[in-house]
């Protein structure tokens, strides 16, 4: 009985009128955990009901504590009939039960209904006292701390890094139990959210043991997700990376100083760049892309679909001789310290310092099955088998690359009805052996002086005799002593050492293929036989995009193929970079086939300058210039032979004629587009078709973006969601490709016109999802971070329009106290000219932790605040002679008796805290102190009145602020006031508008953080405040 | 191939002032479109129709969204749903409830109940403002009255209370809720002339100085209604237009004082006792509710009208009016200083500010 869980109803407000006769409300709380129940009073007639009730006391193990939510119903008491479910609220209590995370819950939550949404609010006050449990066969992992964050949590250091953990669990989906039949949606909803909150608490806590029989204390990156399977069941499943973490005391370098070395290659160029003979652009493991070895597992159907290794790949490994036996050493060493382990698999996409030593390209493997030949649907087994699967699969091909190590690791899945795509990518890497061993800490040190951080991950970890596939290995452009790929394709996030030369920018391959409906064995083999087209094709149009960008590094690599009836979606999204490192990329050349058409030539030599053109803008937008001279200066003397990389279609195999023909343009390698048929044709439309983004705008889906560090404070975190119907037309590969690219490229410029007002900013971290709910539906959804910053520019060139100015002083004035409260009361006649000239009523939250619980609303709030207004009003009259003064003025009437309006205006924001929200692992321009603990929720929202609700699109515009308002309200209530690592998992979106109904399952999750401005902390403390106190909240955009 | 959904939805939600008032003057989003595609105000940013439309949708659902929590404005800063920053809520909240002063004018006066409601077309046809916001505004007008319509205290202030709104607005409110109670009459021909802010203007002044919270700042004051006793009280002021000395008296006092002063001083001293007579009337009568309704239609025919007629310049009224209080508060026999001054310094304001053309 380790543990005593407290919780107390303090009040309710806004709630909704249950009794139509009154317009009032009988509202009492029951309060469940577990299987105990307590209730409170019936708090009779009214809308704000005022409980204050007793702590109510739950005496639990903590393995309940870790996997039950704390559940709380809010209910009309009705005499005469059942009493009426008002709403709920789930409140995970897993944040108290770690020493270093919050302490209390309390606050204001949103009690929520699935069929109506959130209906008012509830004051909760939670507490957990536990009592140490010595029981070493305990099933319960209370203290460790989890992180959805995939780098070392800013306030940590890590001692350790021990490695990958996984978990799955399966529980028959409620909604598909035979009492679905009888009971009502929402109680099906209902019981739906609980078992996932429940599996989700169990999963935890599993992960949790194995992360203590490590010895590790803490899970960073992780990643839970769920699959619907259906008829055989509701899948949780997670990864996540366990670790030994330290806390850092106090003093911590500041994180937004990203990436401070943009340095230009080091000039002690010993070596002159090898030539080394042409190779192809793209390179897959397997030789011919239709070959599909399908293996039957025992139980039930599988084919596991050959897998691409997209690498750029380093150099390296053998190259430097001085190193070699020294480097040698470290790394059997690392090799022995990993392969105790069964995957050397690690979730983080970003390391400390001096653990990423080589990066070896982009691993990935997909495996496609059936769920109704799983034997025991109740049991994980069969799915961890697949799992495990996969894993070895991933394993091998990183051994392939001469890697010991995957980081940047993800697994996905895409589910239409009974067939299932597995997926797992990450991005092979050797590692240093410091994190994962005690000791040897000396010899790293020397190594790294051996290796310089700006380049030395790109060198290639594999040998050069030896190669996996063909490459094109040079001298590295920043050491010269150490091998480097042509193109590096990674999963990972760009190193903050990194060597980059200008900025970076979003680059998306964008596929759709159709398929004939199909059933069982039969549509599993059409797909896994459509997978390798679809991921070549993905691969082949990325490599045309970048080198359209005159980019040569790909970051934050993400595929995602969804599955439909007929059809099949490919999303690759990747962040495009020149890295100093790796060679200057080539052009792309056009060749033709049939030469002597002059109008075609014509063509050709046309789309050839619009391609140059582009390739030159894009140097200009993104700032590529590379330090071209000095290379050829100091470099060889021998001229470069003239190299050529062809990039072949799937659909034209090779062709020799071509290579032939001297197409090559510049002294450049070039890349050669072949135009055998109408379909390249629109391949290179499609190439070009792709907008610019509009000035002042960058993006990318990593969390930084090279060659931006000076962030404003001002953040803008949305989602946005689309679906798409395609009419019954049947339409081709190219009509659907067309389709999607529009889709999503439409989409980007939506976002971008949205965003306009924040200009010069950076959408980052932008993650897109794709599904196809039904036949002819693609659905798109999109959460990212639009960030402002300063460009010198912009800072002298004043602020033109008022708006801006509003926004900006408002922001830079945040950590003043007192913000002037300006009413222009002039005597004019136009209403419309006093909206201009608005009180600018602004305080600042005084302190960081100002998630205030707005306790005076527990007392009649109407009244009190009233109460407050006058005080504030006297306070005024008394202290700011500015205001009174103008408005004698403005009063045409001798003074009578002084009734003018005092400015008393409040916004009384003081009760709502702002809470940030981001899917980066840091807020710019501040500094995260406390990590309160994981967020991971999950919703239904249905409606069987979709027309009333504002159609499909009202319903999900609500239901989405919904869930931020929610989360928001948990990290208020946990002392929070902003969430990091923000992502929105899962958003399956479904509706019958015959019926007029629909339904709507999000996932969210990420850490709850406390931050505080950086200008705060080294400021000295706050000075008194004057005679006007009330707080109210900060106008600063978030 | 069609979006069926398009949604958008900021941690921080984003709005477009512009926008915003294309939803309050009640614009359909197809028309919203067109209009902000012909301002051209998007600037630098080339964008189709087709990402204006999917913007402006979103925006106008957010504002729908808004729109439950706008009706009682203090909600608004302690809800969950939207975070919105508080120079945007005051933003929200001051456009909802502004109102157009062609609106405020036709409503004036009139019973804020259906059957007004019903003819909400008649005017949006006359003002030529869409219907729709004529139901916003007309529907704020009622609940602001509903609230403040019983409380105590100052009438603008209680509106500045619950509804958060500017100082000048609170202030419109007051009149628009001061008349609405009151029921005076401003529809006549006569008083077509007369503005929204001509009679906003008279409000507050009947609402500073002759209702019961005018007396006593520290009295539970209902500021909506006039004071009972000192409409009573004004019966005395009688005096000065039956008593014929008093009348002479104080006649003669105003010329001595406007001789060469005034370009109409011979008209005036001929319709000295004429004017003097209306004033008085209307003072006297004011005790009848009827009578109280009619204030500005007499005022305007027994007063304005006349001096309208002979040309009187603003000026000249001015002075008029300071020396016909002044002076008549000199007679010895005149023992009603206090209700005079409280009576013409309201009056002479008033006719002051609807004596244009």
């Amino acid at each position: 009985m380790p543990g005593k869980l407290k919780a107390k109803i303090v009040a309710g407000r806004h709630l909704p009128v249950m009794d139509r006769a009154s317009d009032l409300t009988d509202a009492f709380v029951e309060v469940k955990f577990g299987n105990t129940t307590f209730k409170t009073d019936v708090y009779p007639k009214s809308l704000n009901p005022q409980w204050n009730s007793e702590w109510f006391k739950f005496e639990v193990d903590d393995e309940d504590l870790q996997d039950e939510p704390l559940q709380i119903t809010v209910l009309d008491h009705d005499t005469y009939s059942a009493n009426d479910a008002i709403g709920k609220v789930y409140i995970d209590i897993d944040p108290l039960l770690s020493s270093e995370a919050a302490t209390v819950i309390s606050g204001w939550f949103p009690i929520y209904d699935t069929i109506h949404g959130i209906r008012g609010e509830i004051n909760v006050l939670v507490k957990v006292d536990l009592f140490n449990d010595l029981n070493r066969f305990r099933q319960s992992s209370c203290g460790v701390k989890f992180f959805c964050t995939t780098s070392i949590p800013r306030c940590y250091r890590a001692v350790m890094v021990h490695g990958f953990v996984e978990e799955l669990v399966v529980n028959e989906d409620p909604e598909y139990q035979w009492i679905d039949r009888i009971r009502t949606p929402r109680a099906s909803n209902e019981a739906r959210q609980r078992l996932i909150s429940l599996m989700s608490g169990e999963l935890q806590r599993k992960i949790g043991l194995k992360v203590l029989e490590m010895g590790g204390n803490a899970v960073v990156g992780y990643l839970q997700c769920f699959d619907l399977e259906g008829e055989s069941g509701l899948v949780v499943r997670a990864i996540g990376t366990a670790c030994t973490l330290d806390k850092i005391s106090n003093t911590y370098a500041p994180a937004s100083a990203i990436n401070p070395c943009n340095s230009s290659p080091s000039k002690d160029t010993k070596d002159s760049p090898q030539a080394v003979p042409s190779a192809l652009g793209c390179r897959s493991t397997h030789s011919s892309p239709v070959h599909s070895a399908s293996s039957r597992l025992s139980q039930g159907f599988s084919v596991s679909v050959p897998t691409l290794l997209f690498a750029g790949m380093g150099s390296g490994g053998s190259a430097g001789k001085e190193a070699g036996p020294l480097k040698a050493l470290l790394r059997q060493q690392t090799q022995s310290a990993l392969e105790q382990r069964e995957f050397p698999f690690f979730t983080l996409t970003s390391f400390p310092a001096g653990f990423l030593l080589h990066v070896g390209g982009v691993v990935s493997a997909r495996s496609v099955k059936l769920l109704d030949r799983i034997h025991n649907p109740d049991e994980p087994e069969t799915r961890d088998a697949w799992w495990e699967e996969i894993r070895q699969e991933i394993k091998s091909h990183a051994k392939a690359l001469g890697c010991h190590a995957v980081v940047g690791y993800s697994e996905s899945t895409s589910i239409c009805e009974e067939v299932c795509i597995l997926s797992a990518s990450g991005t092979a890497a050797v590692l240093s052996s410091r994190f994962m061993q005690d000791g040897a800490l000396d010899m790293d040190h020397r190594f790294e002086d051996l290796a310089p951080p700006g380049c030395g991950f790109c060198h290639i970890p594999y040998d050069e005799l030896n190669m996996p596939f063909p490459a094109q290995l040079t001298y590295c452009h920043c050491c010269r002593r150490f091998k480097v790929p042509d193109v590096l394709f990674t999963t990972i996030d760009l190193p903050t050492e990194a060597n980059v030369t200008g900025k970076g920018c979003l680059i998306q391959a964008r596929l759709c293929r159709t398929k004939k409906k199909a059933q069982g064995e039969g549509n599993a083999t059409a797909i896994s036989n459509l997978l390798p087209f679809l991921e070549y094709e993905l691969h082949t149009q990325l490599m045309n995009k970048l080198k359209l960008r005159s980019m040569n590094a790909l970051f934050g690599l993400r595929i995602q193929i969804s599955i439909g009836e007929n059809m099949l979606l490919g999303l690759a999204s990747a962040t495009g970079v020149y890295l100093t490192p790796l060679p200057s990329p080539g052009g792309i050349q056009i060749a033709g086939k049939t030469p002597s058409d002059i109008t075609y030539e014509q063509h050709i030599s046309n789309m050839q300058k619009k391609i140059n053109d582009t390739i030159a803008k894009n140097k200009e937008l993104y700032e590529v210039n590379p330090p071209e001279l000095v290379e050829e200066v100091i470099g060889s003397p021998i001229p470069e032979p003239r190299q050529r990389s062809r990039l072949f279609r799937s659909h034209s195999e090779s062709s020799d004629e071509v290579s032939e023909l001297d197409l090559s343009h510049g002294k450049k390698d070039a890349f050669v587009l072949e135009i055998d048929d109408t379909d390249a044709v629109e391949d290179i439309h499609s190439l070009l078709t792709d907008a610019p983004t509009p000035p002042g705008f960058y993006s990318c889906n990593t969390e930084i973006m090279p060659g931006i560090y000076n962030w404003t404070s001002a953040l803008q975190m949305f989602t946005s969601v689309r679906v798409f119907r395609l009419s019954n037309v049947n339409l081709t590969n190219q009509g659907l490709n067309k389709v999607f690219n529009d889709l999503c490229e439409n989409l980007l410029k939506s976002l971008y016109f949205k965003l306009r007002s924040m200009v010069p900013c950076c959408l980052c971290h932008l993650n897109f999802t794709v599904a196809v709910p039904e036949d002819e539906l693609i659905q798109v959804a999109v959460t990212a971070v639009a960030m402002s910053f300063d460009k010198e520019q912009t800072l002298e060139n004043g602020r033109q329009s008022c708006d801006k100015t509003l926004m900006k002083a408002i922001t830079e004035n945040e950590e003043q106290l007192q913000f002037p409260l300006e009413l222009t009361a002039e005597s004019s006649s136009n209403p419309l000219s006093s909206a201009k000239g608005l009180s600018e009523v602004s305080g600042a939250l005084p302190s960081a932790r100002a998630p205030s619980v707005d306790y005076s609303s527990f007392t009649d709030r109407c009244s009190s605040w009233i109460e407050q207004l006058r005080l504030k009003a006297h306070t005024i009259r008394r202290g700011s002679i500015k205001t009174m003064s103008s408005l004698e003025k403005a009063s045409p009437l001798p003074e009578g008796r002084s009734r003018s309006l005092r400015s008393n205006r409040s916004y009384a924001g003081g009760s709502v805290a702002v809470v940030k929200m981001t899917p980066l692992s840091f807020i710019p321009g501040t500094k995260i102190i406390k990590y309160l603990g994981i967020i991971n929720m999950f919703f239904i929202r249905e409606t069987t009145s979709l027309r009333e609700e504002g159609g499909v699109s009202g319903f999900l515009h609500s239901f989405i602020a919904e869930v931020f308002a929610m989360v928001r309200a948990h990290v208020a209530a946990l002392g929070g006031n902003a969430v990091v690592s923000y992502s929105m998992k899962e958003c399956v979106f479904m509706e019958n508008p015959n019926k007029n109904q629909a339904q709507c399952l999000i996932n969210v999750s990420g850490d709850a953080v406390i931050f505080v401005r950086e200008s705060e902390l080294e400021a000295t403390p706050p000075q008194p405040q004057s005679a006007s106190t009330q707080t109210s909240s900060s106008g600063e955009g978030t | 191939m069609t979006m069926e959904l398009d949604v958008f939805v900021g941690n921080t939600t984003i709005i477009d002032e512009e926008v915003y008032q294309l939803w309050l003057d009640g614009f359909s989003v197809a028309d919203a479109v067109k209009m902000r595609l012909e301002n051209g105000a998007l600037g630098e940013c080339e964008v189709s129709g087709e990402v204006l439309h999917s913007d402006t949708m979103d925006q106008y659902r957010t504002f729908q969204m808004c729109e439950r929590l706008l009706h009682c404005p203090s909600k608004l800063a302690n809800q969950l749903l939207f975070q919105i920053p508080a120079h945007h809520q005051a933003m929200l909240i001051e456009r909802y409830y502004e109102f157009d002063h062609m609106f405020a004018r036709e409503v004036l006066g009139k019973k804020l109940s259906k059957g007004t409601k019903k003819d909400l077309d008649d005017i949006s046809s006359k003002t030529g403002i869409a219907l729709k916001s004529c139901r916003r505004q007309f529907d704020n007008f009622k609940r602001v009255f509903k609230v403040v319509e019983e409380l105590k205290g100052p009438l603008a202030e209680n509106v500045q209370h619950h509804f958060l709104l500017s100082d000048l607005l609170a202030k419109d409110y007051a009149a628009v809720v001061f008349f609405a109670n009151s029921r005076f009459e401003t529809g006549k021909k006569k008083l077509q002339y007369l503005s929204f802010q001509d009679f906003a203007f008279c409000a507050c002044q009947l609402i500073s100085y002759w209702t019961v919270g005018a007396v006593d700042n520290m009295m539970d004051d209902m500021d909506v209604d006039l004071e009972k006793e000192f409409l009573h009280d004004l019966k005395d002021l009688k005096v000065l237009v039956n008593d014929k000395d008093m009348l002479d008296q104080h006649k003669s006092l105003v010329c001595s004082q406007l001789r060469g002063r005034i370009r109409v001083f011979t008209e005036m001293e001929a319709n000295f006792k004429n004017l003097s007579r209306a004033l008085i009337n209307i003072a006297s009568k004011l005790t009848n509710t009827k009578d109280v309704r009619d204030l500005f239609i007499d005022l305007v025919e027994k007063f304005i009208e006349p001096c309208r007629s002979d040309k009187w310049t603003a000026g000249d009224l001015t002075l008029f009016l300071t020396h016909y209080t002044s002076t008549a508060s000199t007679l010895e026999t005149y023992r009603y200083q206090v209700i005079w001054e409280r009576y013409m310094g309201v009056v002479k304001s008033c006719i002051l500010k609807m004596y244009h053309d």
